[in-house]
């Protein structure tokens, strides 16, 4: 596929051997990428056989149990092993090196490694599946998870051995971010990329441990019957809800915050304009971070938090949603009277905005105390989360592979067929979970199997259920698009230019493919969204 | 160590086996490295945080369990423990700094001490582990005291056993157990160094690991002075 292009870290050195054992971050960015869309199928396929149970009322393809166990295995697989790794692990290994001009990550060894725990983590995932399965949804809440007879223990060994993974590649980020700057690129002139990955270390460094030790106790309580979290022996359940949220409200900003970062590049970059308010983006990452460590009693409302804690988690949630409310008015801004190109990269942008701007302000109805009771546990929840996660994160890292596609693999993808399928993604995606907002607010519970108790005093949520699982085939085949479109380009796209969008950021100065070796940054770096010296790309 | 880094030539240095490729000088590594473990160290907190607020919540809500339950512990051999710990993150400093004066059987010594001192710790740790084991002072499912507590209630030192007193020995087992496992891992991670001093890899420009393994080893030892008091000095 590459014999015409020049030596690059693709082509050079040859063999599995060389790929496995590699300290190249770029090799490590790409068996991220590989690993990661695998496990992306893999929760996709739960997703539809989830959909295509709810088509009907009453049993349609499975029952009760195996249903528990198909959303939660969508729901570990897609947390844990996707949208969690997925932009840092594979957009940030690949670029955070080149954007600062280093030759690699500060610890390449430790990147190799946070890679392997991956593969084991999705392995025990694995594991799980095959033997017992789980039942317990991705939050693995006590009681139910001491009890229950499915394998716990195989999927929290996984999911601890994946904090590690994320642990390591945060670490690595932080100390190149730090040490690793060329000169002339002050903390004021770094890519805004970079600030997204910065402050999602460090949540992963701060939060990610305290998962840990909860999964550790849980594993624990079940092997010896520690009791910590078992009320009959004098523990306290409700400590398990306040550990685990107190990582995996966090963990939402782990998903987001990088792709935040994505679409800051991608949009001043088409629409010819240096980024609007750069300082304020740059710090609203990090206020996201640190505000976000203090919303977590937001998931426990009802459970017999108090009501002074649940109006303090109440209003810190709204606080919250402040600096991701700035972010998006500085991108508005910056579009605001530029010479807007509606590139494959920018499309998705675009959703990005819309998709995220719905899944933020629905986040304030669940926030808001006397509106989250009758919400709780409901398909709203479900969409919220779905807008914030798919139409946030996965969007936002679509984006930022279409943008540096050309760069990773040198070569061009055809645009039409790019832009189509990101429209048929952003169609089908509403279609999937627009009506799962209305289902909710009227009262449909989540994680039923069967909604025949539901049709007496709402006859219509067959219809909406049915759109909703017509439309999750169309997404999958508007994503079966997307990639093929991406991977076909591989064999007949033409041969990327080092540049091809004209975009400022020092990524763009080394060949495509970049070469083995990352080239030096130059003497000065200047400002990453300074377009003066640039023409407009050539019509696309 | 701030004093290290008078040994650290900054600036452009030749191609040399303790420089990786893609830092330009031992001062930006070292940096790098020190960082890393700082970084790493606070996801150790943030770990052991979980169990101190686990401790905080259990405590506050049933203060008679842990006013209790606390009186079976030997504090004579948690002092012992404390002062050994406390030996030898001293010996473990002066390893550090005849690491980077290059003086190596030195360091080589004092790291010697600081494993011996480790394993005194966890033998220690066995006898005092041993003597819960035939008392029946378990964690709470495996928690059957009849005859210790029995021995207390002649003696008079102590109350009723309040219900559910095994949970003090679920938080004890877990924060102590997990503390073991670190003394485990830092006496692989001594080793380690020892082995890498005695074969010569490390000079007043390139230390970097005995140094860092040293800040582990400092918050092994700081953890282990927060849990002697939580549980063996409680009024
Ligand atoms: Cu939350």
């Amino acid at each position: 596929m590459t014999e015409s292009l020049p030596i690059n870290y693709l082509t050079y050195p040859r063999g599995l051997r060389c790929w496995l054992l590699t300290l190249d971050h770029k090799r490590i960015g790409v068996m991220y990428l590989v690993s990661v869309a695998a496990a992306l199928v893999l929760g996709l396929l739960f997703a539809l056989l989830m959909r295509t149970e709810l088509i009907a009322p009453g049993r349609t393809i499975m029952g009760e149990d195996t249903y528990n166990r198909v959303f939660t295995v969508h729901g570990a697989v897609m947390i844990f092993l996707v949208v969690i790794p997925g932009i840092p692990a594979v957009l940030g290994n690949f670029f955070l090196p080149l954007m600062l001009g280093a030759k690699d990550v500060a610890f390449p060894r430790l990147n190799l490694a946070s890679l392997y725990l991956w593969w084991i983590g999705a392995l025990f995932l694995l594991l799980t599946l095959a033997f017992g399965g789980l039942d317990t949804g991705w939050t693995f809440y006590t009681p139910y998870s001491t009890s229950t007879n499915t394998n716990v223990l195989a999927a929290v060994t996984g999911v601890f051995i994946l904090g590690f993974s994320s642990i390591f590649t945060a670490l690595n980020f932080i100390v190149s971010i730090h040490t690793l700057r060329p000169p002339g690129m002050t903390w004021r002139r770094m890519p805004l990329f970079l600030w997204g990955l910065y402050a999602t270390g460090l949540i992963q460094v701060l939060a990610t441990p305290v998962l840990g030790i909860t999964l550790l106790l849980l594993a624990i309580e079940r092997i010896l019957g520690l009791g910590i979290f078992d009320s009959t022996l004098g523990g306290d359940p409700v400590l398990f809800q306040h550990f685990f949220w107190f990582y995996a409200h966090p963990a939402v900003y782990i998903v987001i915050l990088p792709g935040m970062g994505i679409i800051s590049e991608v949009i001043p970059v088409f629409s010819r304009k240096p980024i609007f308010g750069y300082r304020f983006i740059a710090y609203s990452s990090v206020a996201i971070a640190l505000i976000g460590f203090l919303v977590w009693g937001h998931h426990m409302f009802v459970a017999g938090q108090s009501v002074l804690a649940s109006t303090i988690f109440s209003a810190l949630t709204f606080l919250v949603a402040i600096p991701s409310a700035v972010k998006v008015f500085n991108w508005l801004a910056t579009m605001y009277k530029g010479s807007i190109e509606l590139a494959a990269p920018m499309i998705y942008a675009l959703i990005f905005l819309f998709l995220f701007g719905i899944g933020g302000l629905t986040g304030l109805f669940l926030g808001t105390l006397s509106v989250n009771v009758p919400l709780h546990n409901t398909h709203f929840v479900v969409a919220h989360f779905h807008y914030v996660i798919i139409g946030g994160a996965v969007i936002a890292f679509l984006a930022g592979l279409h943008y540096w596609w050309p760069k990773m693999f040198g070569r061009m993808y055809n645009q039409t067929w790019a832009r189509i399928s990101a429209l048929l993604i952003f169609v089908a995606f509403n279609m999937t979970f627009f009506p799962l907002f209305i289902m909710g607010a009227r009262g449909l519970v989540r994680r039923y199997y069967d909604y025949s108790a539901f049709l007496g005093t709402n006859p219509e949520f067959t219809l909406y259920n049915q759109l909703a699982t017509i439309g999750g085939y169309l997404l999958v085949t508007g994503l079966v698009s997307m990639a093929t479109c991406l991977i076909s380009s591989l064999w007949t796209g033409r041969p990327a230019p080092a540049n091809p969008w004209n975009a400022p950021g020092l990524e763009w100065q080394c060949s495509s493919p970049p070469p083995p070796e990352n080239p030096p940054p130059p003497a000065q770096v200047g400002d990453p969204y300074d377009f003066s010296q640039l023409a407009v790309p050539a019509t696309l | 160590m701030s004093n290290a880094d008078h040994h650290l030539v900054a600036g452009a240095e030749g191609h040399q086996p303790s420089l990786a490729h893609h830092f330009s000088s031992h001062r930006q590594q070292y940096e790098a490295g020190k960082l890393g473990m700082w970084l790493f160290l606070l996801t150790e907190v943030l770990l052991f945080g979980g169990l101190f607020c686990a401790y905080a919540v259990f405590r506050a809500n049933r203060p008679e369990i842990f006013i209790w339950a606390h009186q079976f512990l030997d504090k004579q051999l948690g002092a012992l423990n404390t002062a050994v710990l406390i030996t030898s993150s001293f010996t473990m400093a002066l390893a550090v700094r005849c690491a980077q004066w290059d003086q190596r059987r030195l360091s080589a010594f004092f790291l010697t001490l600081t494993l011996v001192c480790a394993c005194v710790f966890l033998g220690v740790k066995y006898v005092e582990y041993k003597h819960k084991w035939e008392e029946g002072l378990l964690w709470v499912r495996q928690f059957q005291p009849a005859e210790a507590a029995a021995s207390l209630d002649e003696s008079g030192t102590s109350d009723q056993q309040p219900r559910h007193a095994g949970i003090f020995f679920s938080i004890y087992f877990a924060m102590t157990g997990l503390h073991a496992v670190h003394v485990l891992a830092g006496m692989g991670a001594i080793g380690w160094v020892l082995v890498r001093t005695l074969r010569g890899h490390f000079n007043r420009q390139y230390f970097g690991p005995v140094d860092y393994v040293g800040l582990y080893w400092h918050l092994v030892d700081l953890i282990w002075i927060y849990l002697f008091p939580l549980f063996y000095l409680i009024h």
